[in-house]
């Protein structure tokens, strides 16, 4: 075998490894870690700073940021915390007090910080006023009850 | 099997994975040589293929190309395999090489400047031309051997880059600044990548459109040598300006074409570069399902 050969089979099989590995750590104690991951989410956004929390929603009277914040969450958030924002394979829920009832500020800050170490990506790729866009449109969702929530977890997942 | 068959059965296995997986729409900024400090989201994989078509004087032109397979392992790593090849005209077209990258996120939260870590191992060909960094005294004139002569030499080399990356008013600011050690008894070398770059419309449109300002991003970025441990700086080094365009569409797929342009007799005059992406959500929860596990 000639020696890039040999180089390119010792490539795929080191990413290979890595892929099993990387399995290991993303998706092993998937079912079980959710719930901590969970509790993580929804107290991280407990750790906003006071000057974040107070930050007021440039975008919270503007008709269109509900529509179009709507699209964003299709388009980004969708496959972690489901379509109707109830919880999916790997983001809880979104239509919980500890969401429903967070500052705009806090749910930005949370947006553009994300949980790094717990898989939440940051979203500060995302410009601001479509950062705001999906805290409006978050925030229109309200409080969904615990069975209804848990249903649709379960048919999300 | 001939090698023209593989490649036409493994073209289409590949084509139809992509068109068969879900995408997702990725946010990606256009740079080509240049990285920010956002990471491949965790389980998703992306699928780029770029190319460089580079003008070359005193011999002939070139079209090299690349394929990434790009993982979010978890939200602080990503990992990253590169498959590389050229083609010289009027010479011949041969395998450029394997490189295998990893990006660290060091910090949890984000910050006016937020750096990112970069690992990665090299086992290149003489014959790689897809100038994906410039580093050291890299210039126009390495690329005049024949393609015969320069793939009988092999690198092994280690690169490191700090990458430092800001948003501000919509822009993002991204500078690296890149080591590479060739694990045979040469000096360390080094490099700087430098870009900006803005969405056209910082708020969504509330249609759903592919052509909506806020999917198309552009920007500029420059990128060059700056010598090696005993001669740094700016002397017998070659450096590039290029402006860089992107448009993520919704269906999950990222389109970019960069014109890059030489700054000095060092460098290539004219470099076309264009790329094409695909986010693949979910692979990792379909290779967990192949080897037998529920998420």
């Amino acid at each position: 075998m000639k020696t890039s050969n040999k180089a390119a089979m010792a490539a795929l099989a080191m990413c290979a490894l890595l892929l099993a590995a990387s399995q290991g750590l993303s998706q092993s104690r998937a079912s079980e870690t959710l719930v901590k991951h969970k509790d993580y989410f929804y107290a991280e956004i407990a750790k906003a700073p006071e000057k974040a929390r107070q930050r007021l929603n440039p975008l919270e009277t503007d008709h269109d940021a509900v529509t179009a914040g709507g699209n964003l969450f299709l388009q980004h958030c969708a496959e972690c915390h489901g379509d109707s924002a109830d919880g999916g394979r790997k983001g809880p829920s979104l239509r919980v007090q500890e969401i429903q009832g967070a500052t705009p500020g806090a749910l930005f800050w949370l947006l553009t910080n994300g949980v790094v170490r717990r898989g939440m990506p940051v979203w500060s790729k995302l410009p601001e006023p479509q950062r705001w866009q999906l805290v409006t449109y978050i925030k229109s969702l309200g409080v969904k009850s615990a069975d209804a929530a848990a249903q649709s977890q379960q048919s999300n997942q | 099997m001939s090698s023209a068959w593989r490649t036409v059965v493994g073209s289409m296995l590949l084509a139809g994975f992509l068109f068969g997986t879900s995408g997702v729409l990725a946010q990606e900024r256009p740079y080509i040589v240049t990285y920010d400090h956002y990471l491949e989201e965790p389980g998703n994989l992306e699928i780029e293929y770029f190319s460089t078509f580079g003008t070359q004087r005193q011999g002939n032109n070139f079209h090299a190309f690349w394929m990434e397979f790009e993982y979010g392992v978890t939200g602080w790593w990503t990992t990253e395999l590169y498959l590389d090849g050229q083609t010289t005209f009027h010479d011949s077209t041969v395998f450029g090489g394997v490189r295998w990258e990893n990006r660290f996120r060091p910090l949890k939260h984000e910050h006016f400047i937020n750096p990112v870590l970069y690992v990665e191992y090299e086992h290149i060909k003489g014959a790689d031309k897809i100038l994906k960094e410039v580093e050291g005294h890299d210039v126009e004139l390495d690329f005049l051997d024949s393609n015969a002569a320069a793939r009988r030499e092999t690198n092994h080399e280690m690169e490191f880059k700090l990458i430092l990356s800001s948003n501000v008013k919509g822009w993002n600011f991204s500078e690296n600044i890149l080591a590479v050690k060739n694990l045979t008894n040469e000096p360390w070398e080094f490099g700087y990548a430098l870009g900006a770059s803005r969405p056209l419309a910082l708020k969504a449109s509330p249609k759903r459109c592919a052509f909506c300002p806020q999917n198309f991003a552009a920007g500029v970025e420059m990128y060059g040598g700056l010598g090696d441990r005993y001669s740094f700086g700016l002397h017998e080094t070659s450096h590039y300006l290029a402006p860089v365009v992107a448009w993520n569409l919704p269906s999950g797929w990222t389109l970019r074409l960069s014109p890059g342009f030489g700054l000095n007799d060092n460098s290539h005059k004219f470099l076309l570069r264009w790329g094409v992406a695909r986010e693949v959500s979910g692979f990792g929860s379909i290779v967990a399902k192949m080897f037998g596990r529920s998420e």
